[in-house]
């Protein structure tokens, strides 16, 4: 554990503030990844959790602190070439393309990478998300949203990332649902996929994770290890209805 | 994929064939004068109207973003064609009207897509609704430029002004403010117009079946998605939007060359949203769509004549009743109930849905 902790991390984010025009939404936040976690970052509706992943992406700016990958700064660089750093972004709200086949979709999705190795990666997708395959040719838009969200998480591994940021990956969902979807999770990250996943749902993500941060209106009020804090009496209180 | 693929390469195929075919129909028609005048005379404002409404779809429907200003890109091209026409011919005394013709139209299509990347450069980098009105402020702002706008030609220069009385005295007036472009040459062929159809037609179909097309298909579904797997959104909404307005470009040269003034009144918001309509009738990234409707829609107020003060009326009856036949549910399923023997056949076993 010490010696993981002693190992560059693949994502640390250093002190960052991010701003909407006057709002100020993220106020300080620091956190860490390291190679083959699962890092889950909790909190209520609003607390900044995707303002935070979406600075990660490059979709907006930090004013202030930095965002470093594998070591190299990578506050600045634009969202479409976070991708070719290694990093895949699983939009909240299951933003898929919609007019585009499920095929279309996951194709779109190793669009960074060289047509040659695509097929490869279909199949192996495919066979992860069988639901899938039996929906090939059909139109993205008018699968189920459970679908949708498979569709959306097979999609951002098309492009073999190093790390896979999930956000929201439960929203919306029925229980049973709720529970494949973090089956999915756990079968990812025991096959070698670094993840940092965003949840409202604290309980299933404190779960399946190795470490946690929780957020509240723009910064970080506790952290550590995710085991400790599903059975933490605040985290208990807040988040966890008990 | 091979199966989507050669159903991509069918539909092209289907698309060329059917615009030659009607070509060389439409050229026997003229071999043996059995074309009615009217109908002649609409020939090459039928090719550039399928050029506007095609490259209009590529922006609206393949890259969904809403534009009301083509008519605008329609008279950039249609004025630089008739100012790089008359200089050849006044300044060079170039008599070969093909080259002229050729000339005019690269130089329409490469002015109107500078005035395009002009436009695009600002504009779709936010994201929103902004095309629209910009596209919608750009049409106005240039029909009344236009109408202000002089330039001529003395011995083999050009001369620009916004003024009249800069104009040197010796000068033949290629624009002449708001009498628009005048005494152009009528140079324009249908045989031209056919070629710029296909061209079109090389260019909307070639680029829509690329992985640039697929890019562009990706930002008008999801933005935000597009970006994260590494889509340059800004670059291919541009690359859409330019293409589109090269091609208007060139369409309104040809249009110009057409008869014998141009004049800003041609390029009005309702020209705009005309083109639109094509390209909804026909189905938003339906390219194929695009040209029957312009060609339709182009010919059918002619046709209409002898409804005279009602023509308009009946236009938009039937434009209502054409949207409620190709988009009812009910009406939908009758067709398909009706030709469902014939695809079966087409199949032979394949499974029913
Ligand atoms: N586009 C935006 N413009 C202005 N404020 C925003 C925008 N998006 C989010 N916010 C605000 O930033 C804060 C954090 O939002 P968000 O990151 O979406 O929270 P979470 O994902 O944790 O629910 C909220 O107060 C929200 O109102
Ligand atoms: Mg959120």
């Amino acid at each position: 554990m010490s010696n993981q902790a002693q190992a560059a991390p693949l994502l640390r984010v250093n002190d960052i503030h991010v701003y909407y025009g006057a709002i100020h939404a993220i106020k300080g936040i620091s956190l860490e990844v390291h190679e083959n976690e699962i890092v889950t970052l909790i909190g209520a509706n609003g607390a900044g959790k995707s303002t935070t992943l979406n600075t990660i992406a490059g979709l907006l700016r930090p004013r202030q602190g930095t965002i470093e990958m594998g070591g190299a700064p990578i506050q600045g660089v634009s969202a479409s070439k976070m991708v070719f750093r290694g990093l895949a972004l699983c939009p909240e709200g299951r933003r898929i393309f919609q007019q585009m086949t499920v095929r279309e979709n996951l194709e779109m999705g190793a669009y960074s990478r060289p047509a040659s190795e695509i097929d490869a990666s279909l199949t192996e997708m495919f066979q992860r998300f069988p639901r899938l395959k039996e929906r090939e040719k059909q139109i993205a838009g008018t699968l189920s949203g459970g679908e949708q969200q498979m569709l959306a998480m097979a999609r951002a591994l098309m492009s073999k990332p190093k790390l896979l940021m999930l956000d929201e990956p439960s929203m919306g969902l029925a229980p049973i649902l709720v529970e494949q979807i973090f089956d999915i999770v756990t079968e990812l990250h025991q096959s070698g996929v670094t993840i940092l996943l965003v949840e409202q749902n604290a309980q299933m993500a404190l779960r399946v994770a190795d470490r946690a941060y929780v957020m509240e209106t723009g910064v970080i009020t506790m952290q550590g290890d995710a085991e400790a804090l599903l059975h933490n009496d605040a985290v208990q209180k807040a988040y966890l209805g008990s | 994929m091979t199966k989507e693929k050669r159903k991509r390469l069918i539909y092209s195929l289907v698309t060329y064939l059917l615009v030659i075919a009607a070509f060389i129909f439409l050229q026997s028609m003229i071999a043996n004068k059995t074309i009615s005048r009217s109908l002649k005379g609409q020939l090459v404002p039928i090719c550039c109207w399928i050029v506007m409404a095609v490259s209009l779809n590529l922006v609206v429907g393949i890259s969904g973003e809403l534009s009301l200003g083509h008519a605008g890109f329609m008279s950039v091209g249609a004025y630089t064609g008739a100012v790089v026409s008359g200089w050849l011919l006044n300044g060079f005394d170039v008599q070969d009207t093909t080259l002229r013709l050729v000339l005019a139209i690269v130089a329409g299509g490469l002015f109107s897509g500078i005035v395009g990347a002009l436009i695009g450069i600002p504009v779709l980098r936010l994201r929103g609704d902004y095309l629209a009105i910009v596209t919608l402020a750009f049409g106005e702002i240039i029909r009344s430029l236009v109408n202000v706008f002089y330039v001529g030609t003395a011995d083999g220069k050009l001369h620009f002004s916004f003024l009249q009385k800069n104009m040197p005295d010796a000068v033949t007036m290629l624009v002449d403010g708001a009498k628009g472009a005048v005494k152009v040459k009528p140079i324009s062929t249908f045989t031209a117009g056919f070629i710029l159809v296909l061209i079109t037609l090389v260019v909307v179909l070639n680029l829509i079946n690329s992985r640039a097309g697929r890019a562009i298909k990706a930002c008008r579904d999801n933005r935000i998605a597009a970006e994260s797997m590494g889509v340059n959104v800004t670059k291919y909404k541009m690359m859409a939007f330019v293409t589109a307005a090269v091609l208007a470009g060139m369409a309104g040269a040809l249009y110009g060359l057409n008869s014998s003034t141009v004049v800003p009144s041609q390029f009005t918001f309702n020209q705009s949203i005309n083109v639109l309509v094509f390209v909804v009738l026909g189905g938003l990234g339906n390219v194929l769509g695009s040209i029957i409707s312009a060609a339709f829609l182009t010919i059918l107020p002619e046709m209409l004549r002898a409804f005279a003060d009602y023509r308009m009326l009946v236009y938009a009856v039937v434009l209502i009743l054409v949207m409620i036949f190709t988009n009812n549910p009910t009406i939908r399923s009758w067709v398909n109930r009706l030709t469902a023997p014939l695809r079966k056949k087409e199949k032979t076993g394949g499974d029913a849905q």
